[in-house]
């Protein structure tokens, strides 16, 4: 018992008091920014892997980033990576940044359906689907309940039963092999209930676009609530996405 | 000879791998077997060539270092003699090739679907109409759980047959998480799409598998590089099996209903992961590793900061251990629970971990070295109950024996090479084999270029790929109720071996 004792009081305070505003350690690629300067453009958008920029002009689409950082290597005056995690969003087009931009990527609370936050305001239970994710965002969902981030004092929880849950939460490009079995756990789930895609390869399938072992044709047949980009996707990017998604206001009309 | 010896990260012409009959291709390769428990088959695969389909077997001699490759062609259509009929260990391989060409194995004792590839030979197989084993009888039942489970892990589907609570045989169902690995390493042409594919096999072996995708890519064009490359890896690759192994920890502390051990290590894996983001700006360490360059050079900072990390790490971890160690209601959850036997791990041919549980030595960081291993004289952690106890006890030493060897290395932070080589590009008709000891187990990565040096074939090879078997033998004769702490006591992949 005593041994119990000295074990937690050495673990000292591990929680993350405020989680809208704690700071990651280190060189966290997260939102880009990118600058006017002029460069190779055709060099730029064909430097990286994943067809994530465009030019003209200079796009960077965070629903396909992987946040390799190579742009901002071979191009450190044009692409700059922030370490703002707050990156996730309910409008596909916001997470595509444009050069100049340098505004956070939110959550726009006018698009959010009346429901959500009347009825998942203060208590959101979902369900995890994995659909060909590599086990990396899985793992970071994992972290944003572990005792620092401690998403569930927020009520936000993941559980077991998709009649339990309030909505679907999935990662990976979505496999052949696992769509039926996504729609199955879709279909068990009641409604009212939201879609969150966490990663890039949930969002726009990442380095897997275009293989023939996806099908994807789950995400055209349902609004998508809310993305959360990364890769993996940070768990303060989840937790920070899921509230603005059910707690933030709108505006007074 | 009717092979060649070649070494870890070694490539050959294409030409050079003796081709011979299939039957004389078969009494090599089981024979190099038999009874030679440091011998063991790190890849078997086949690939097209015109109407025929080439064999290429790969057998890795632990005591002399080498790798001992020998191919056969043959006709898709073929009936063979099935090397499964000797030795178990080509079970997996020989159902990929089956699945892949539709090659027939004679006695194959279970041809059975791997992982649903949209390019199978037979498209009349599906995950529905999977032939799982049955028995008959009135007083058995069957639980079938998956391919979603009640956690955020991958998916896979298990089917157990069970007496009363007791589990009589299990059958592991994979392929659900299948993206076609091995076909975008062909389709995709920029070496960053490859390796960022190489990042995306499993996302808990991040650096093993960028660092085995890195070795074949590096030695295919023939380039050497720097120390401080093989520097940076070694300390990536030792950290990702920290990390991964306090995790661990602590889901099987989560499986036994054990609080506080599975809040301490949990908290515990946050600074060493976070410490890779300090490095490479990932949490696990995805852009860190590419082919032929440094882009994250390990610096006298960062050291320092790692020496701090393990400082804090250190006394919490140990102190956490003891008391795990002590805890008669974990221990008995522990001990005997989810056996695997010496001579079924040898058997079916397990790595890494799911061997050394068992006093099966293999760790290709000892028998196969590459990077800093062959300085480190490195000795593997052995144990011999292959329970969960076992696969606890080497976590908690491997990770003690990880910062013990950190703690050398980062004494002596190299100088960082002005200029670094232009990669180039892959020799022509070339064969190319990297094996790297992730935290699960040996990883192989093998490459075939064509006579332009364009891959024609990239072979992926997780550890899970040996390892899920052991795990459906370990569950034999346990209560049902002691599946989730066996399941993760192994913290097998699923993306791996799916691809």
């Amino acid at each position: 018992m005593l041994a119990n004792i000295k074990i937690v009081y050495h673990q000292g305070k591990q929680f993350i008091p405020d989680v809208t505003k704690a700071k990651v350690p280190g060189i966290f690629s997260g939102r880009p920014v990118i600058s006017s300067e002029k460069v190779n453009e055709t060099a730029l958008v064909d430097l990286c892997p994943l067809d994530a920029i465009s030019a003209g002009p200079v796009r960077i689409d965070l629903g396909k980033c992987t946040f390799c950082g190579e742009c901002a290597r071979q191009f450190p005056e044009k692409i700059t990576f922030t370490t703002d995690y707050k990156i996730a969003t309910n409008e596909r087009d916001r997470l595509i940044i444009k050069a100049g931009d340098d505004k956070p990527v939110e959550v726009n609370p006018e698009k959010v359906r009346d429901e959500i936050h009347r009825v998942f305001g203060r208590s959101l239970k979902l369900r995890q689907v994995c659909a060909g994710g590599d086990n990396s965002c899985e793992m970071e969902l994992n972290a944003a309940n572990n005792v620092q981030f401690d998403m569930s004092r927020f009520g936000i929880d993941f559980v077991a039963s998709p009649r339990h849950a309030d909505g679907i939460v999935i990662t990976g490009p979505i496999t052949v092999n696992m769509a039926e079995a996504l729609q199955i756990c879709y279909d068990a789930i009641p409604d009212p209930k939201i879609i969150v895609l966490v990663g890039t390869d949930a969002i726009s399938g990442g380095i897997h676009a275009g293989s023939t072992a996806l099908d994807r044709s789950f995400l055209a047949k349902y609004p998508v609530d809310l993305y959360i980009p990364g890769n993996p996707a940070h768990p303060l990017s989840i937790i920070n996405g899921l509230l603005d998604l059910t707690r933030k206001l709108k505006s007074p009309k | 000879m009717n092979y060649i010896a070649i070494e870890n990260n070694q490539t050959i012409p294409v030409v050079a791998i003796p081709e011979v009959s299939y039957n004389e291709f078969f009494v090599l390769n089981t024979e190099l077997l038999a009874n030679s428990p440091e011998r063991h088959c790190v890849t078997y695969f086949g690939y097209p060539v015109g109407n025929e389909i080439k064999l290429v077997c790969c057998i890795a001699d632990d005591s002399a270092h080498k790798i001992f490759v020998s191919s056969s062609r043959v006709k898709p259509s073929a009936s063979l003699d099935s090397f499964t009929a000797v030795n178990f260990c080509f079970e997996k391989f020989e159902r990929e090739i089956h699945e892949n060409f539709g090659i027939g194995y004679k006695d194959h004792p279970w041809l059975k679907p791997v992982r649903y590839s949209q390019s199978r030979a037979d498209h009349s197989k599906t995950l529905a109409n999977y032939p799982f084993f049955a028995i008959e009888s009135d007083e058995l039942h069957e639980v079938g759980v998956g391919p979603i489970h009640a956690g955020v892990i991958e998916p896979g589907h298990f089917r157990f047959i069970c007496n009363g609570e007791q589990i009589l045989h299990l059958e592991i169902q994979l392929g659900y998480q299948h993206r076609g690995i091995e076909k975008q390493f062909i389709e995709k042409k920029k070496l960053l799409q490859r390796a960022t594919l190489a990042e995306s096999i499993a996302g808990d072996t991040v650096v093993g598998h960028t660092v085995a995708f890195s070795q074949v890519w590096e030695s295919l064009c023939g380039i050497g590089v720097s120390h401080d490359i093989g520097y940076a890896r070694t300390i990536a690759l030792e950290l990702e099996r920290m990390a991964v192994h306090t995790g661990d920890l602590s889901a099987i502390c989560t499986d036994v209903a054990y609080q506080l051990g599975s809040s301490v290590y949990g908290r515990l894996r946050t600074p060493l992961i976070n410490f890779m983001q300090e490095w490479g700006g990932n949490r696990l360490s995805k852009g860190l590793i590419r082919p032929g360059r440094n882009q994250f050079p390990f610096t006298h900072e960062l050291a320092n900061r790692l020496v701090q990390v393990f400082d804090a790490f250190e006394p919490d971890f140990l102190e956490m251990n003891r008391q795990l160690k002590q805890l008669p209601s974990a221990l008995s959850r522990f001990e005997r629970t989810g056996v695997v036997s010496y001579d079924d791990v040898l058997s079916i041919g397990t790595v890494g971990m799911a061997a050394r549980m068992s006093g099966l030595s293999r760790d290709i960081r000892m028998s196969h070295p590459y990077t800093l291993y062959a300085g480190l004289n490195h000795e593997p952690v052995i144990k011999h109950h292959g329970d969960v106890y076992s696969r606890v006890q080497i976590r908690m030493q491997e990770v003690s024996q990880s910062i013990y060897y950190l703690r050398e290395i980062v004494k002596n932070v190299p100088e960082i090479p002005e200029n670094t080589p232009s990669i180039g590009s892959p020799k022509p008709n070339a064969f190319a084999l990297s094996l790297v000891e992730g935290w699960r187990g040996e990883i192989c990565h093998c490459a075939v270029t064509d006579d332009k040096g364009e891959l024609i074939i990239y072979k992926v090879k997780d550890p899970s790929f040996h390892n899920w078997l052991a795990l459906a033998l370990a569950v034999r004769n346990n209560e049902i109720s002691d599946f989730p702490v066996c399941n993760k006591s192994f913290n097998l992949s699923y993306a791996g071996h799916d691809l």
